[in-house]
């Protein structure tokens, strides 16, 4: 095991999208009980930098894997499809559209129940890209095709997550 | 686990060979040291058999101090060299501390740390907490007539960098060595959640006297994971005392100017308010300058007064559920910490929040204190089982300063520490050879809406077209939630790093020159006190490294374990004699031998981790 495997290998998982949620906590855990620099607090300075740098690559890898939207861009990354958004901001019209009706809707609502109604909406949205994500990803056939249509995909779903975050920036002011 | 053992199996541990560690609450009111003794964490009584330590520090004229009751007793009296609630002034500059106008001291504004001047001088907040800090440490060395080995002390999780910071350095000012900084709230939930065997998600409600922690938690088998905090640094029952003793003068048409008159209506607040936990109504009163206020107050009248400020922590609350995706019955349960969890309106507003009564079975006062004595016993390496396993967040997100003003988060909050995060840079202008970096932590899009902690400079880039340099800068937050960042042009090399603490921590020199001018804890001989330093930590080295031996020996190849047994050897002969510099060098070889068999374990132990995963999945 190195710093440097990749973040599936670290985890003992297969690489793919698809993941058991609880078999990925249950291992951090594990990971974390063996390199966490608590359990070398009475060893010396050169076991505390070790156990840094595991712990904070564990951390890494979790944070990554956990998160279904990072976990599929490292996919792509791995199978040589990097996102690289800045330089891919062309998206389809109908997304666009449904992008600026979402930011409308959002510019209208009054009061906290129909910011949170929105924001079912988008989740609902979310949850059935990262589902046609998964399965572009897990399909069979060539890895790197199924991550260059992935990789667009990918895109959109960072383009939704942003705009989640700016509803959960609205529902702090108002509760402020 | 085998790492932390310290005799051969078979043996009994040698009692004496026990190290010393405690678990100390600095609070806002008053604070605590804990220890597990007899196999139990409870907390220290002084010699009156009182645990609590009021936050109090009393400058005298004849150059001596009063700390703790004393000074509490003397505040009307003597108010402008009576230090209270020191710890709102933490890591703070004085435009930072809400209210500072209605405080009796005479501030200092200043750079980085408000200090106050005293008949003895100016100080720090940092010197006044190393008081009190000390204080305990004393306690405990009575108590155990041995030196404290180290100390978990526990800080507010919404405590920024600064204010941690300063924490730290009031304890080495103290002379203590801190073996960790651990957030109040998982402190809690650690006394908690092992005395009652709790599994599942459970918040901690945490109003103390000066600051507000709201954090989720995920219990499980000995696993302390946050999953989210929240709340506010200057939100406590000091506000409660304010808002009643406003209240009060205004009903009586007076008003408080002399810092003797301030501080006696806020006593009496205080005890009003106290007295409304259990009585429907009471009455306020106290002699101010000349005349007496006594206003008679009802516990609905305190209510409504301080509704604003209970609503401020619900609305905390709110946003940490959201943060962390839950809905409120998610939660399965809800811990009481604070004194001022003791006010019903409080509970009622709690347990109204999250549809179900909060849980007040562990003193609120003492609990904290209680959970950071036994991560400090487990850490100290005197734990039997060494389950426990604290995994903490940070409460605010860090960032850099960009064009235009903005802030560019580089970690956001409620990610797990210990964390490194990098991010690329580029030069914005032709030839530019410098590059400021500004660090910021806060949760605001403008720079100035957020805390400032460091400021540096990259310097000697190599002269290039704008956008051609690629200047990347690391953030790494260790398990104690301190920051340090690092900057690296990757063509050319150049690197430049700070530790964030300028701006307003202190620097290393700075301690020593205050722990030189005659500090009440550094009365003891410096020398002496570097010798004992160095060879406990030979001893410490020595034993972790015997344990890992005989744990796993086999991994080393004969040679090799040779070799680390001569460190050993060599190390064991210096430590006899009286140079603390050469045990420190010796101690340095054998960490820098050992670091390819510390690799090799830590190697196994991930391997043991996956495959007892895989047997599990089967």
């Amino acid at each position: 095991m190195k710093l440097s495997d990749d973040d599936f290998t670290l985890f003992g998982l297969p690489q793919r999208f698809a993941l058991d949620r609880a078999a990925l906590d249950d291992c951090w855990r594990a990971l974390q009980a063996q390199v966490h620099p608590d359990h070398f607090a009475s060893e010396g300075a050169s076991a505390q930098r070790l156990a840094m740098q595991w712990a904070v690559r564990v951390n890494e890898a979790y944070q990554r894997l956990k998160s279904p939207l990072k976990r599929g861009a490292y996919l792509c990354e791995l199978r040589g499809a990097p996102i690289q958004a800045e330089n891919n901001t062309a998206m389809s019209a109908a997304f666009l559209m449904q992008q600026m009706g979402w930011r409308e809707d959002l510019d209208d609502a009054v009061d906290v129940a129909a910011i949170e109604r929105l924001d079912d909406t988008v989740a609902a949205d979310e949850q059935a890209r990262l589902a046609e994500l998964g399965l572009t990803l897990d399909a069979p056939g060539d890895p790197q095709t199924a991550a260059l249509a992935a990789a667009q995909q990918v895109r959109a779903l960072m383009f939704v997550a942003r705009f989640r975050a700016d509803i959960g920036r609205r529902l702090e002011a108002l509760d402020a | 686990m085998a790492l932390l053992q310290l005799s051969e199996p078979g043996q009994t541990p040698d009692p004496h060979a026990r190290r010393i560690a405690v678990g100390i609450d600095l609070g806002t009111t008053h604070s605590l040291v804990a220890a597990v003794r007899h196999g139990l964490a409870e907390c220290l009584p002084d010699a009156q058999g009182r645990v609590i330590l009021p936050s109090a520090v009393r400058y005298l004229p004849d150059n001596g101090r009063q700390i703790g009751f004393d000074a509490l007793a003397m505040q009307a009296d003597d108010p402008e060299n009576t230090v209270l609630s020191v710890k709102r002034l933490m890591g703070r500059g004085l435009a930072d501390v809400r209210g500072h106008e209605r405080l009796p001291y005479q501030f200092v504004d200043q750079p980085g740390m408000v200090a106050i001047r005293t008949r003895q001088g100016i100080k720090t907040p940092v010197e006044i907490s190393a008081e009190i800090l000390a204080t305990l440490r004393f306690r405990a060395e009575d108590t155990f007539n041995d030196d404290v080995f180290g100390a978990v002390i526990t800080v507010p999780a919404y405590f920024d960098d600064a204010q941690r910071q300063a924490t730290k350095d009031a304890a080495q000012l103290a002379g203590i060595n801190v073996l960790r900084l651990i957030n109040e709230p998982t402190a809690a939930a650690v006394a908690y959640g092992l005395d009652n065997g709790s599994e599942g998600l459970y918040a901690v409600y945490d109003l103390g006297g000066g600051t507000f922690d709201i954090s989720v938690l995920r219990l499980q088998r000995g696993v302390f994971e946050v999953v989210a905090t929240g709340g506010d640094a200057a939100l406590g029952g000091d506000d409660f005392d304010h808002a009643l003793a406003d209240w009060a003068l205004s009903q009586a048409g007076l008003s408080a100017t002399s810092a003797h008159d301030k501080r006696a209506v806020l006593v009496a607040a205080r005890a009003a308010k106290e007295a409304l936990t259990d009585a429907e109504q009471t009455a306020l009163t106290c002699n101010l300058s000349g005349q007496t206020l006594a206003v008679d107050v009802m516990r609905a009248q305190f209510d409504a007064l301080t509704k604003p400020l209970v609503d401020r922590t619900l609305a905390a609350v709110r946003k940490v559920l959201r943060d962390a995706k839950l809905k409120r019955d998610d939660v399965a349960g809800v811990v009481m910490v604070g004194g001022s969890t003791r006010m019903p309106a409080v509970r009622a507003a709690v347990g109204e929040l999250f549809g179900r009564p909060p849980l007040v079975n562990l003193n609120p006062d003492e609990v904290v204190a209680v959970g950071a004595a036994i991560q400090a016993n487990a850490l100290a390496g005197n734990a039997q089982d060494g389950e426990l396993l604290l995994l903490d967040v940070i409460p605010l997100s860090l960032g850099l300063e960009t064009m235009g003003g903005l802030v560019e988060r580089i970690i956001e909050r409620n990610t797990t520490i210990p964390v490194a995060k990098a991010q690329e840079f580029t030069t914005f202008k032709d030839g530019q050879t410098a590059m400021a970096i500004h660090v910021l932590q806060g949760e605001r899009e403008l720079v100035t809406d957020n805390r400032s902690l460091a400021r540096f400079e990259l310097r000697g880039i190599p002269s290039m077209v704008a956008g051609a340099a690629r200047i990347r800068v690391t953030f790494q937050v260790d398990a104690d939630g301190l920051l340090s960042v690092a900057a690296r042009e990757q063509g050319s090399g150049v690197e430049a790093s700070v530790v964030v603490k300028p701006s307003y921590g202190l620097a290393d020199d700075q301690i020593a020159n205050m722990l030189k001018e005659g500090f009440a804890s550094a009365e003891t001989d410096m020398v002496a006190r570097r010798l004992a330093e160095a060879r406990v930590e030979a001893e410490r080295m020595t034993l972790a490294t015997r344990a890992a031996l005989a744990a796993d020996g086999e991994l080393l190849t004969a040679a090799e374990r040779d070799d680390i047994e001569a460190l050993v050897t060599a190390l064991a002969k210096i430590a006899t004699a009286d140079n603390h510099a050469a045990i420190d060098t010796a101690v340095e070889k054998l960490a820098d031998g050992t670091e390819a068999f510390a690799a090799a374990r830590m190697n196994r132990g991930i391997q043991a981790a996956l495959t007892g995963r895989k047997i599990n999945d089967l």
